[in-house]
C-alpha cells in the first residue's frame, strides 16, 4: 500500500507539532522517521495509525483519502513503544484478540491455526500459554509484532520499536525485523531516535526537525551528502572547526581542504572522527591529546587545538597515545557549511 | 534474620501489632468469647429466633441491592472523574467523600426529611405510589449513600494508571469501543471493583446510625441486624447481644475471604515465573 501525506498539519494546544509535512512512502518500502524529541516523528506516525487526526492536509492510503478515517478501521497495525500487550491475556490470547473482534466472522479453529502460524513467524512457539509478565522484553516486542500482524495490516507502524531494550537484544531484533519485512513485503514505517538504527534497517531516513522533514534518501546519501550542520551533526559524532572560504579552498586553523564552487566568506568545517589523522609531525592542525577512550574496537582521543578547540578522532588500538602528548591532527575529507 | 537496610524494624513491627492486638483482635476476641459463653442451644436459639432471621434478611438484602447498585453507579462515577475534566470537577470528586465525613446520624435524618412521604423526593414518589421511608428500599438507599466511596474510592486510581496505549492498540486491532470496555478494561479494573464491592458490602451490613432513622424499625421487617443487637444491649442482655453481633462478623469475614480469594484469581496474570 502506497501511502501519501500532502501538507499535513497538527498543533497541541500552543505547540505545533507538525508543520507542513509532504511524504510519499512507496508500497512494499521500510521508511524511518529520524529526529531528536519533539521533532514530531511520533505524531506523523500516529496521524498515519489515526491515533491522531490532522489539523489540515491530506493522508492518502493508495489512491484513498484516508485521513478521516478512524483508527480501527484503517488496517493499520502499530506497535506501540511499551508494546501495549493486554497483561491479563495470554501471549496467544493477545494474538488472537484481532482476530476475535474483528467483523470478519472465522472459525475457532482458523484462528488458532493463525495464531501458531504468527508465534513461528516470531520465533516464539511454544510461549502462547505465558503471560506478557513472565516473558522478556524482546520477547513482549516480538508478541507486538505478532498481535499488529494478525489483523493483516496494509500498513505496519513501529513507534520507537527497539527503545526499551539492551542493546545486544536490539542489534538482533533490527536484523530480524529487517528479515520479517522481506518475507511480507509489507509497507513499514517506524519512528527512531537513534540514528544507527535508523541507518541500518531503513530504504530510506526521513529526518525530521520541529515538525518539517529536513533531509530524506537512502542511509548513503544522507550519510554522505548531509545538506545542512543538523544533519551532519544529528547522524553520528562531527568535528567543528572555525573555516574560511578563499578561492575555492576552506582553510581552517592548519588545515586546508577543496571546495570549489563555493563562495568566499566565513564557514564551519565538519569532519567525523573517522576523517581524521593523528602524527607525531606536522603538517596538520597542532593539538595536545586530552584523553584516550579505550573501545572494543579502536581508541578514541580526545584532544585540543592550539586555538581551543576540542576534537575527536580514531586510532588503531595497539597506536600508543597517551594524555598530554601533542602532535598533529590531518584532514582526510570534510564537509564545510556556510555560516 | 536477614539484615535490612532499613532500620527500626523490630520497633516499628511490636508497636504496629501490639496496637492491631489491642484495638482489632482484643475487642472481636472479647464478643467471640462473650457468645461462646452462652452454650450452644442458647446460642442457636437466639441467633435463629424469627426475629433475628428477619433481620439478617432485610440486612443481607438490602446490603446487597446497594451494592449491587454502587457497583454500576460507582464505576459510572470513577469512569467519568478519571477520563473527562468538566467545569466543577474538583467539586464532584471532593463530594464524593462526603458520605466519609459526614456523621452517619446527620445523613440518616437528611434523608429521612427528603423521603417521608411529605418530604421533596417522597411526596414525589408517593404519587407514583412507591414508598420510600419506614420499608427496606429506605434502609437501601442509606446504605447506598454510605457506602459510595468504596468503589469509587478504589476503582478510581487503578483507572487513572490504565495505559492508554492499551485502548490505542485494541483500537487499533479493530474492537469496537464495547469490546475494548467488556474485554481489556473491565478485567483490569475487576480487582479493584471486587475489593471495593467487599467494602462496600462489609460498611452496609454494619451501618447503624445513617439506616435507623428512615428504616421505621418494625420488627420482622425493617429492623436491621445492628440495630437488633443494639436492642438487646439496651435491654442488659449482653450475651444475646454478642450472639447476634457474631452472625454478622462472620458474615463479613466470609465476604472478605471470598473477595480475596476472586481477587487473587483475578490477579493470576501478575505472577511471574
Amino acid at each position: 500500500m502506497k501511502i501519501r501525506l500532502e501538507n499535513v498539519v497538527k498543533t497541541f494546544e500552543t505547540f505545533r507539532a507538525v508543520r507542513d509535512v509532504s511524504l510519499e512512502i512507496e508500497s512494499g518500502e521500510l521508511v524511518a522517521l529520524l529526529g531528536p524529541s519533539g521533532s514530531g516523528k511520533t505524531t506523523i506516525l500516529r496521524m498515519v495509525a489515526g491515533l491522531e487526526y490532522a489539523d489540515g492536509g491530506h493522508i492518502y492510503f493508495g489512491d484513498q483519502d484516508a485521513t478521516d478515517i478512524p483508527v480501527r478501521d484503517r488496517g493499520v497495525g502499530f506497535v506501540f513503544q511499551h508494546y501495549a500487550l493486554f497483561p491479563h491475556m495470554t501471549v496467544a490470547e493477545n494474538i488472537a484478540f484481532g482476530m476475535k473482534v474483528s467483523k470478519v466472522k472465522r472459525e475457532k479453529a482458523a484462528i488458532e491455526a493463525r495464531v501458531v502460524e504468527l508465534l513461528r513467524l516470531v520465533r516464539l512457539e511454544g510461549l502462547g500459554g505465558r503471560f506478557p509478565a513472565q516473558i522478556s522484553g524482546g520477547q513482549r516486542q516480538r508478541v507486538a509484532l505478532a498481535r499488529a500482524l494478525s489483523v493483516d495490516p496494509k500498513v505496519l507502524l513501529l513507534d520507537e520499536p527497539f527503545g526499551a531494550l539492551d542493546a545486544n537484544v536490539r542489534h538482533d531484533l533490527r536484523r530480524w525485523l529487517r528479515e520479517i519485512h522481506r518475507e511480507l513485503g509489507i509497507t513499514t514505517i517506524f519512528v527512531t531516535h537513534d540514528q544507527e538504527e535508523a541507518l541500518d534497517l531503513a530504504d530510506r531516513v526521513v529526518i525530521l526537525k520541529d515538525g518539517h522533514i529536513i533531509q530524506q534518501g537512502t542511509a548513503e546519501e544522507v550519510c554522505r551528502n548531509p545538506q545542512s550542520t543538523f544533519v551532519m551533526k544529528f547522524l553520528g559524532d562531527a568535528n567543528v572547526l572555525a573555516a574560511e572560504v578563499r578561492d575555492g579552498r576552506a582553510y581552517a586553523s592548519g588545515a586546508a581542504i577543496d571546495v570549489s564552487g563555493m563562495a568566499d566568506g566565513k564557514a564551519e568545517l565538519y569532519a567525523r572522527p573517522a576523517d581524521l589523522d593523528w602524527s607525531a609531525q606536522g603538517p596538520g592542525i597542532p593539538a595536545s591529546i586530552t584523553r584516550v577512550l579505550d573501545r572494543p574496537d579502536g581508541r578514541r582521543v580526545l584532544a585540543t587545538t592550539e586555538t581551543g578547540e576540542l576534537l575527536e578522532f580514531d586510532v588503531e588500538p595497539e597506536r600508543p597515545v597517551k594524555a598530554g602528548e601533542g602532535g598533529f591532527v590531518t584532514l582526510r575529507r570534510a564537509k564545510v557549511f556556510a555560516v | 534474620m536477614r539484615r535490612n537496610v532499613l532500620p527500626g524494624l523490630r520497633l516499628s513491627l511490636g508497636v504496629t501489632l501490639f496496637y492491631v492486638g489491642l484495638i482489632v483482635v482484643l475487642p472481636l476476641a472479647a464478643l467471640v468469647f462473650k457468645a461462646a459463653s452462652l452454650g450452644p442451644e442458647d446460642y442457636w436459639r437466639i441467633v435463629s429466633s424469627s426475629r433475628a432471621l428477619a433481620s439478617y434478611r432485610v440486612t443481607v438484602l438490602s446490603a446487597l441491592g446497594a451494592t449491587v447498585f454502587n457497583l454500576f453507579f460507582g464505576l459510572a462515577l470513577a469512569w467519568v472523574l478519571t477520563r473527562y475534566r468538566f467545569p466543577g470537577w474538583r467539586i464532584v470528586d471532593a463530594m464524593v467523600d462526603l458520605p466519609f465525613a459526614l456523621p452517619t446520624a446527620v445523613a440518616g435524618i437528611a434523608l429521612t426529611a427528603l423521603f417521608t412521604t411529605n418530604g421533596w423526593f417522597g411526596s414525589i414518589l408517593a404519587d407514583l405510589g412507591i414508598k420510600v421511608a419506614y420499608t427496606p428500599l429506605g434502609i437501601m438507599i442509606a446504605m447506598c449513600f454510605t457506602s459510595l466511596p468504596f468503589i469509587v474510592r478504589t476503582v478510581q486510581p487503578v483507572l487513572e494508571d490504565l495505559d492508554p496505549a492499551l485502548e490505542e492498540a485494541a483500537q487499533s486491532l479493530g474492537g469496537s469501543d464495547w469490546q475494548i470496555f467488556r474485554k481489556v478494561i473491565l478485567p483490569l479494573l475487576t480487582p479493584a471493583l471486587l475489593a471495593g464491592v467487599s467494602l462496600s458490602f462489609a460498611r452496609s451490613l454494619g451501618e447503624f446510625g445513617a439506616i435507623i432513622f428512615i428504616a421505621g424499625n418494625q420488627p420482622m421487617s425493617t429492623e436491621i441486624t445492628a440495630l437488633l443487637v443494639f436492642i438487646r444491649l439496651e435491654e442488659y442482655d449482653y450475651q444475646a447481644a454478642a450472639a447476634i453481633a457474631s452472625v454478622l462478623l462472620i458474615a463479613a469475614f466470609v465476604m472478605l475471604a471470598l473477595t480475596n480469594w476472586m481477587q487473587s484469581r483475578a490477579l493470576r496474570y501478575t505472577v511471574r515465573g
